[in-house]
């Protein structure tokens, strides 16, 4: 029965503990993997303490407000969840190599690891990467010197990070939802399901939503109200409009989100009967708040890796972007009809005809501003002098397996198909195919591109190129196999299967499985690697791309304040442009102090707090769970009386770092493109050729 | 006639209140967007609301539990407040261009809308009350729990809005108009305005359409 | 183990790549087609993409260099216009094909009448016509329109038939539709797509398309069968398992074919009308959930007052 003092945890409760009283091959997995927290958790502190780092940590890091870094703190994250979820993925794929007639994992493991394994790659891994991205750049690419609200931003990561801290936690701790990552009710209301499952899955979820809503808040204001002077809507780099988009995206697709968590929450908790099958309970509602969320979702998965392709196809291929004011229409068709789609996730449910015919053809619609854009991506190339270097590789999987995913949407848009393959290896086969060389794709890329821009040094493109083509092979052997397999009749989240015509399909997939865990961790060593030679990749000049964009106009890594003096556009590609009239690196004429956001601990405490809460409501530990929520709502009401002054960075410092960046760009010889990979890439870029009229 | 520019929607500082106007900009601005997101969620509890309306499975329905002297009461509370509201609003506009000028009609407004907020808040608990002494609770069927948690929703914001006002006044009186409290004021006026058009829709799809 | 593998060695189609009804044919030549629509829209990226790769890569010197070429008329009437003829295309055959295989659209006047339950982690079909239930096990007359309606008892299931017509969702408490008609003779495997819990892998069912006179002699075998179907052995029926684990409930020994003789013609309305008494189902009383009882779980008598069980038609 549930204890005043400890909820319902028990001895049992940890997974450690029950891998020692029933011991066997899915217990000693899972304990496995629950170890690695408090061996990891240890080894960290070990770490920290023997650098001597954690003054640093808390002063640089954990109190920053700076979106830098807190762009940076979103992507090493989602590296983290990431290696979770590739883990599962690989399981799964090994299991299922396997399973016919049984596999290694047993059903409940199988499922746990598909649960987790959604869960943690959409919200833990593609959100955060996202974000991380957005929070790096767009302050950057809009002449800005931070969001518009730094506290609020910090505040966001630390949801994110308070969520998944919960969906890591019930790896030692309890067990996760069995439910998949949309978690359907009934399966998940408290009558079938009354373990903490699902209630870690809302917890977890819930908090890195409303995170979520508030970066879409913030980030649409910054681009609305921060933009640097001149900078008219339509003078904005691409992924400043995606990232608009997104945030837009995300203002009204995270609400359907928390709502249905809460009612579920209710549900699971009050005895609601929002989702139930008794007393007037209708879980179809569930289905409609879910995927009314759930599309828009995908788009906000989308659109940063469409803006990112957008950024890089014309850096790479010397040229301006092709389209501009189509690309812009497109972007912003695509997220007003994400918003009309969310049908199509259950065509399967009973509804009539005509309105599966409506959403199908709303479904369809989207394909032509997506199109649009490969097309005007491909126009970019086209006369251009592009240079294969990782990103483009990226690009170019993209161009062609994207493309195949779109195709394979195209077919489920439409009910007839849809009612043989829903819910099948087809539809699993689609949506990773538009995730991984989409999303995925589209972040590595934007991490090699502006990874000189964070950390001062570019990364090996040699281990960055074998590490591309390791993601492409290894998602073409993983999940074309799953194609043949869905439309042959084989069902998603089947731990085991009897049909022996499967097999050969699924040992290619597990293969394909291996490559891409072989692709993660040439992602670590690439990182590593580089690290290691940061010396000789160095590019402090700030330019290694020949970049048109603001965010190339200041040096490498980006000094805390951004811009010492904030630029003032009249043009597109505003850099280019200075770069072509030679005024890119001329003397400025004045310096005045500028004030930058406090470091503070807010966020912190509040992700804290935010974590423990959900932890104790999990476990039903209801004096925690009061303590921790009146706990953030005094940190809210005290740090509104705070002083907000910043620190003030005065003059004299802005101008000793900002002439002698100048007067060595001024002074240096620029390279040429040949010699972007070579030590004499400092940063600072000739023009490639005199342009042809 | 000169005018000032109006930077955002709703009543703008105007000139005389210098950097503070400028500023108020990007906050308020801020805050319409943040609402757009609170419209959503609240449109989703007003579309299960809608979509279980009939889902009342054999137990009390609205004609057996509401009460539309206490609706009545809690919108005369809610509608007023947002008029002291205002006042307040305007207040601050009009006297208070240097943190320096006396408070007390400023604060005397706002203390008056919590006032009356707290004035709903407690005939809405009395009414939940009395709906659940009759049967009515929430685990009863899909309609009631609609019920509760969408008026819920919109009490619990009216309570974080009170809370939110009890703040600033001590903010102010403490640390004088300055510009995070003229913000802040601002702000909160909206987010009150926001809560009083929420509570027209509840009054009209829950209440009445119930009882007709 | 035994079961499933009779339903392998006798599996003909699985697929509606290998059609045995009408709707699932034209379902696989709607698939061919919005494949080859669209490859009118996406096959100019599979062929320029790699040519384009190629030609301008920065070693190529012979090819043109033009960095401030950004836009052109013709070619954004192309890519918009294209497109969109091609999805005006698609979507008008969508819109057609959508209404024409309506899975709520009746194939005939006069349709065989089936039921079908969802359970944890078994079918159980009804035939309220013939007096005759089965248990994962769905036997249709060849040539005749067969109308099914669908519930489970547990949580959100999906059915499907992938040879006959592809699938529709299940709910407790909601009746939802379905219509079929077999071409040919035949084996073929049906299952729950939607993940349901522990054994969901295993809720597969055999549906066997028998001409006319062995539909009617499998009937009868089933009324003499010496089971019936009972409330309160559906009931026992509804206890978390397979149709395998479930047989030493029921007395019946592995390989005989679960049929049984359907007394009460109402069962499957009763099953949908647990959920609408107005009273509470608890865990005890509720197929799936861990602490189900069969005894606190017989569905309520036809006569029990209700509230109108929902069809998620529009």
């Amino acid at each position: 029965m549930t204890d005043t003092l400890t909820g319902n945890l028990t001895w049992d409760s940890i997974m450690i503990v029950k891998a020692i009283k029933d011991p066997n091959f899915n217990t000693i997995i899972t304990a496995n993997a629950a170890a690695m927290i408090p061996v990891g958790t240890v080894l960290i502190f070990a770490i920290l303490t023997w650098t001597k780092y954690w003054k640093k940590l808390f002063s640089e890091w954990i109190t920053t407000t700076d979106h830098k870094k807190l762009g940076i703190m979103y992507v090493i994250f989602a590296m983290i969840m990431l290696f979770r979820g590739v883990v599962e993925g690989t399981l799964m794929r090994i299991n299922q190599a396997g399973a016919l007639d049984g596999g290694m994992l047993s059903s409940d493991h199988f499922n746990q690891l598909f649960t987790t394994h959604g869960t943690t790659m959409i919200f833990f891994v593609a959100m955060p990467l996202i974000i991380g991205l957005m929070n790096f750049v767009v302050p950057l690419q809009i002449g800005a010197r931070d969001v518009a609200y730094p506290v609020l931003n910090q505040i966001s990561f630390w949801l994110t990070a308070a969520g998944g801290s919960l969906i890591t936690i019930s790896l030692l701790i309890g067990e996760f939802s069995t439910g998949g990552w949309s978690n359907y009710p009934p399966y998940t209301g408290k009558v079938i399901n009354p373990g903490v499952g699902p209630d870690y899955w809302l917890l977890a979820v819930g908090l890195s939503g409303i995170g979520s809503t508030l970066t879409g808040v913030n980030f649409s204001l910054t681009i609305y109200k921060l933009r640097a002077k001149g900078m008219r809507f339509m003078r904005m780099p691409l992924f400043v409009w995606t990232s608009l988009c997104t945030s837009i995206l995300l203002i009204f697709a995270m609400p359907p989100l928390t709502a249905s968590i809460i009612m579920l929450g209710l549900d699971r908790y009050l005895g609601f009967h929002f989702f139930t099958n008794d007393l007037g309970g209708n879980m179809m509602s569930y289905a409609n708040l879910f995927w009314m969320f759930g599309h828009p979702e995908v788009y906000i998965l989308i659109l940063p890796a469409f803006g990112v392709m957008s950024e890089i196809s014309a850096t790479y291929a010397a040229k301006s972007l092709y389209g501009y004011k189509s690309i812009v229409a497109a972007t912003m068709c695509i997220a007003v009809l994400s918003f009309t789609v969310w049908l199509h996730h259950f065509f399967t449910m009973g509804q009539s005809a005509t309105i599966n015919a409506a959403f199908g053809i709303a479904t369809l619609l989207i394909a032509i501003p997506t199109g649009v854009k490969i097309y005007d991506w491909l126009a970019t190339l086209f006369r251009g002098r592009i240079r294969f270097t990782t990103p483009i590789i990226y690009l170019s999987g993209f161009f062609i397996l994207f493309t195949i995913g779109g195709l394979s949407g195209i077919v489920l848009a439409n009910p007839t198909i849809d009612f043989q393959v829903h819910n099948s290896l087809f539809l699993v086969a689609h949506f990773h195919n538009v995730i991984i060389p989409g999303t995925l794709f589209g972040m590595l890329a934007g991490i090699h591109y502006w990874f000189p821009k964070s950390f001062g040094f570019r990364l090996l493109e040699s281990y960055g190129r074998v590490t591309a083509m390791l993601w492409i092979i290894g998602f073409c052997l993983t999940f074309f196999p799953l194609y043949p397999l869905g439309l042959m009749g084989m069902t998603r989240r089947t731990v085991d299967y009897m049909d022996p015509a499967y097999q050969p399909y699924m040992f290619v997939a597990g293969a394909g499985a291996l490559c891409l865990s072989a692709a993660f961790v040439g992602l670590l060593l690439t990182i590593w690697r580089s690290i290691v030679h940061r010396k000789e990749l160095a590019v402090p000049l700030g330019d290694p791309w020949d970049g048109r964009t603001l965010e190339w106009w200041t040096p490498s890594p980006a000094p805390e304040w951004n811009y010492a003096v904030l630029p003032e556009v009249d043009a597109i590609d505003a850099f280019t442009l200075a770069k072509e009239r030679g005024t890119a690196y001329a003397p400025v004429d004045k310096y005045t102090d500028i004030t930058l956001p406090p470091s503070r601990y807010y966020g912190f405490i509040v992700g804290l707090l935010a974590a423990t809460m959900g932890f104790a409501i999990v476990w039903y530990i209801w004096w925690l769970a009061i303590a921790s929520l009146t706990g953030i709502v005094i940190t809210v009401i005290v740090y509104g009386y705070l002083p907000q002054c910043g620190h003030v960075i005065p003059a004299s410092e802005l101008a000793e770092a900002d002439e002698s960046w100048r007067r060595r760009a001024r002074a240096e010889r620029g390279i040429s493109r040949d010699e972007e990979t070579a030590v004499s890439n400092q940063g600072l870029a000739c023009p490639d050729l005199i342009p042809t009229p | 006639m000169t005018t000032t520019k109006s930077n955002y929607p709703g009543l703008n500082l105007g000139a005389a209140h210098g950097d503070d106007h400028e500023a108020a900009e990007t906050a308020i601005f801020g805050f319409w967007i943040f609402l757009m997101s609170d419209i959503v969620t609240f449109g989703m509890f007003f579309a299960v609301y809608v979509t279980s309306a009939l889902n009342t499975a054999g137990g009390p329905g609205p004609k057996d539990l509401f009460s539309l002297t206490s609706v009545a009461w809690q919108t005369g509370f809610l509608l007023v407040s947002s008029v002291t509201s205002g006042l307040a609003v305007l207040n601050l506009k009009h006297e208070h261009s240097q943190s320096q000028s006396p408070r007390k009609w400023l604060v005397f407004w706002l203390l008056v809308s919590v006032l009356l907020g707290i004035g709903f808040l407690q005939q809405e608990v009395r009414d939940f009350i009395d709906i659940a002494h009759k049967g009515g609770v929430p685990s009863r069927s899909a309609w009631l729990s609609a019920f509760w948690s969408l008026v819920g929703m919109h009490g619990l914001h009216v309570s974080v809005g009170s809370l939110w006002c009890l703040v600033i006044v001590m903010g102010v009186l403490a640390q004088g108009v300055i510009q995070r409290w003229k913000h802040a004021i601002m702000s909160w006026a909206v987010f009150w305005h926001f809560l009083d058009l929420v509570w027209i829709g509840i009054f009209t799809i829950v209440f009445l359409r119930g009882l007709v | 183990m035994t079961h499933s593998a009779s339903i392998l060695l006798s599996v003909v189609s699985d697929s509606f790549l290998r059609p045995m009804g009408s709707i699932a044919d034209a379902q696989r030549e709607h698939l061919i087609r919005v494949v080859l629509l669209t490859l009118i829209a996406v096959g100019p990226v599979f062929i320029a993409a790699p040519l384009i790769l190629w030609r301008y890569r920065r070693g190529n010197a012979q090819a043109a260099y033009r960095p401030k070429w950004n836009s052109n008329k013709l070619l954004e009437s192309l890519m918009w216009g294209v497109p969109m003829l091609v999805i005006t295309l698609l979507g008008i055959t969508l819109w057609r094909m959508t209404h024409t295989l309506d899975p709520y659209r009746s194939l005939s006047t006069d349709p065989i009448r089936l039921q079908v339950i969802g359970l944890d982690w078994k079918w159980v079909f009804l035939y309220p016509d013939e007096g005759v239930a089965t248990v994962d096990e769905l036997i249709v007359p060849t040539g005749r329109a067969v109308s099914m309606h669908l519930t489970t008892d547990t949580v959100m299931q999906s059915f499907r038939v992938s040879a006959l017509i592809g699938q529709v969702y299940a709910m407790p408490g909601m009746v939802t539709e379905i219509h079929l008609i077999a071409a040919e003779d035949g084996e073929m495997r049906g299952m729950n797509t939607q993940f349901s819990g522990l054994e969901f892998w295993k809720q597969k069912f055999e549906v066997h398309a028998r001409e006319p006179n062995d539909f009617a002699h499998v009937m009868d075998q089933a009324r003499n069968s010496g089971l019936s179907l009972t409330p309160e052995v559906y009931a026992l029926l509804a206890e978390q398992g397979t149709a395998d684990e479930a047989r030493p409930n029921l007395g019946v020994s592995k390989d005989t074919p679960l049929r049984f003789a359907l007394p009460d013609k109402d069962l499957f309305m009763r099953v949908v009308a647990r959920y609408h008494t107005g009273k509470p189902v608890n865990a005890p009383s509720q197929p799936g959930s861990p602490s189900y009882q069969p005894s606190c779980a017989v569905p309520p008598p036809a006569d029990a007052p209700l509230y109108m069980p929902m069809s998620t038609h529009d």
